[in-house]
């Protein structure tokens, strides 16, 4: 029973980085229907940012962060800005041509930077120390990531609920046109979008990096973050948010009790399985064509 | 300027005699290849026209059905493992082990277009990413297919004649390139590739048209995971030796950048797609070697960047390659043949 509760709670902490990835894909897909690939090599940069800053600036880690974080915001919008908009007839499959196009840019230079061994980042939590209540331990960089997830959903909730921007960006997803007769910014938004979600991004690369740092660590948490989107039906904030945690719970009950060696893997599974069941996800109403 | 009149224009594939003329110049250029380049380039050709084979496969699921996917190096490894478990373990001939590798492909590549028949946009793309991690995944961990430290081809021998160099090897994989570009050409001129085409452009009037849309959207699925199987089959003895980790996802994603790259929906653009990248990744290997740009790439990279980290400069030139083309050239480097035919042959207007 204590190992149970155990994985769950190591589940949990891993399903907070699957989730803030996937809410980070969710929010671009939403708003400009692209499944940005690119977004684990964004985060990817931010964190290799803050650990130069954090190295050879030898900044502190709180401003290092948030200049990381700035980073994170400017690097969405220039993509956006730079190359999204320009794309001429935007087809599904040339948007994930051209996400994935960024993602080889960034990781190309990202590891023609820093080389492709690990490197560490020096954060005050190692990957080692922990907590413990009752007989159960926890992580407290596990700690960290959790409560990180949980404050910075809360306040996305908010920002899409009350702020004028969100209720904006809520505006130019559900239709684009209308918005922009009602004198809202669609492109203007659409960039604000790309910086938003790259930020919530790389606060997911940044709280991985103290564990591990080398520039490939982001296929995981992004992959597994896109799966969490798709699961909730790539249009739903808090559709991915519960999938990240169901199949961050899943995978590590799935380690523990049947085979360690698929664990990685057992997530793809559960996509395929469940897709063929709900096409589109669990938490998004089937769109059929009509003629 | 190319008005069709009857059917029989639209299948005929030697148009001209000038057509046949470079066709039979190409086939008798490529069969004359090993005997008078080096070996390197030898190594080279059997490299491409392997990725050729799947790149044209993979044009026929992306390009001419209008479905994604981002697990063909899945089907490319059960190609490979097969054929070379099927040579080593039930000591099946070359040309048996092959079309049954290849087989077992496309009865994989059947089973994933059953969900794919529901699917598309973003919820194919990780339905099909999800099967080529897993497929190499429990490959990986199957004794019998040698595990995680990877497994040896075994000789190869074609009915008299002992394979054992790339020059010959060489003659056997370009027959069976050729022949197989010739079966897609043929195969989209046909009643099932039309179907295909009408698929990709409007699913719901292909229906309405009596396509068989359960059909034909898994047979794309199966014939896609064919080629790649021959091609992995293939593969296992370029490399002589095969491990689950050379089946990655970015094996995934550089097949279907060959295809974009090439042109969607063009059997010549996926060769040629799959010619360039090719070659532009065995040349940005040893990017340091390179005349002029290596020496200077190699004082920026100790000035500005790191010196051990300088083959990934290969990523960037993919990545934006493949942003590029997007951005300005949606039809890839066929639409640009296309457009650069249609300037020479109106010329002077």
């Amino acid at each position: 029973m204590l190992d149970f509760i155990q994985m769950v709670v190591s589940g949990i902490a891993v399903g907070s980085t699957y989730a803030l990835m996937g809410l980070a894909m969710v929010i671009i897909y939403k708003t400009s229907e692209v499944p940005n690939f690119a977004q684990g090599e964004m985060a990817l940069a931010s964190s290799f940012l803050a650990m130069m800053l954090l190295t050879t600036l030898k900044m502190s880690v709180v401003p290092a962060f948030c200049l990381a974080m700035g980073f994170a915001v400017l690097l969405g919008c220039f993509l956006e800005f730079a190359i999204l908009r320009r794309a001429k007839e935007p087809n599904i499959l040339g948007m994930i041509v051209i996400t994935i196009g960024i993602e080889m840019m960034i990781l190309g230079i990202v590891s023609w930077k820093f080389g492709a061994e690990q490197k560490t980042m020096p954060f005050p939590i190692g990957p080692y120390d922990s907590f413990m209540i009752r007989d159960i331990f926890l992580g407290q960089l596990e700690a960290l990531i959790l409560v990180s997830a949980l404050v910075l959903m809360t306040v996305l909730f908010l920002f899409f609920r009350f702020s004028k921007l969100g209720l904006a960006m809520k505006a130019t997803q559900q239709n684009g046109i209308a918005a922009r007769i009602v004198g809202i910014r669609t492109n203007r938004i659409l960039m604000m979008t790309w910086g938003i979600s790259s930020a919530v991004g790389a606060v997911a690369g940044l709280l991985i990096s103290p564990v591990m740092m080398h520039p490939y660590m982001m296929w995981d948490p992004m992959l597994k973050g896109f799966a969490a989107a798709v699961m909730g039906g790539m249009t739903s904030l808090p559709g991915a948010v519960f999938a990240a945690y169901l199949l961050g719970i899943i995978e590590n009950l799935f380690g523990g009790y049947i085979s360690i060696e698929f664990k990685s893997v057992v997530a793809f599974v559960i996509i395929v399985m469940i897709l063929c069941f709900k096409p589109s996800g669990l938490f998004s109403k089937h769109y059929v064509k009509k003629v | 300027m190319d008005k069709k009149i009857d059917y029989y224009e639209d299948v005929q594939f030697l148009t001209s005699p000038v057509v046949v003329f470079w066709f039979i110049a190409l086939l008798v250029f490529l069969y004359l290849l090993p005997f008078f380049a080096p070996n390197y380039y030898i190594y080279m050709a059997n490299y491409i026209a392997i990725n050729i084979i799947v790149a044209a496969g993979l044009n026929l699921l992306v390009g001419f059905t209008g479905q994604i996917s981002l697990g063909h190096a899945g089907f490319f490894a059960i190609g490979a493992y097969g054929t070379v478990i099927l040579m080593a373990k039930a000591s099946f001939p070359f040309l048996l082990a092959l079309p049954c590798a290849a087989l077992v492909a496309a009865a994989f590549g059947f089973l994933l277009g059953l969900p794919a028949l529901r699917l598309e946009g973003p919820y194919l793309a990780i339905a099909t990413l999800g099967f080529g991690l897993t497929i190499t995944q429990i490959i990986g961990r199957i004794e019998l297919f040698g595990g995680r430290e990877g497994i040896h081809a075994p000789k190869l021998v074609i009915g008299p004649w002992q394979i054992d160099n790339d020059r010959k090897f060489y003659l056997v994989l370009i027959t069976i390139t050729i022949m197989m570009l010739l079966g897609m050409r043929n195969l989209i001129k046909t009643r099932v590739g039309r179907a295909f085409i009408a698929i990709r452009d409007a699913d719901i009037a292909a229906q309405t048209m009596g396509v068989n849309i359960l059909l034909y959207k898994t047979l794309a699925f199966a014939f896609s995971a064919f080629y790649a199987g021959v091609a992995g089959g293939l593969y296992a003895f370029v490399l002589r030796f095969i491990e689950p980790e050379i089946f990655t996802l970015m094996m995934s994603i550089m097949f279907l950048a060959m295809v974009v790259v090439g042109g969607l929906g063009s059997i010549m653009g996926s060769v040629t797609g799959a010619v360039l990248l090719c070659w532009l990744d065995l040349q940005l290997r040893n990017i340091l070697n390179i005349p002029y740009v290596g020496g200077w790439l190699e004082t920026l990279s100790e000035s500005w960047f790191s010196i051990n980290g300088v083959s990934n400069i290969q990523y960037i030139i993919f990545g934006a390659i493949m942003v590029s083309i997007m951005l300005f050239e949606p039809l890839g480097l066929y639409g640009v043949w296309i457009r650069t035919k249609k300037y020479w042959k109106t010329w002077p207007f």
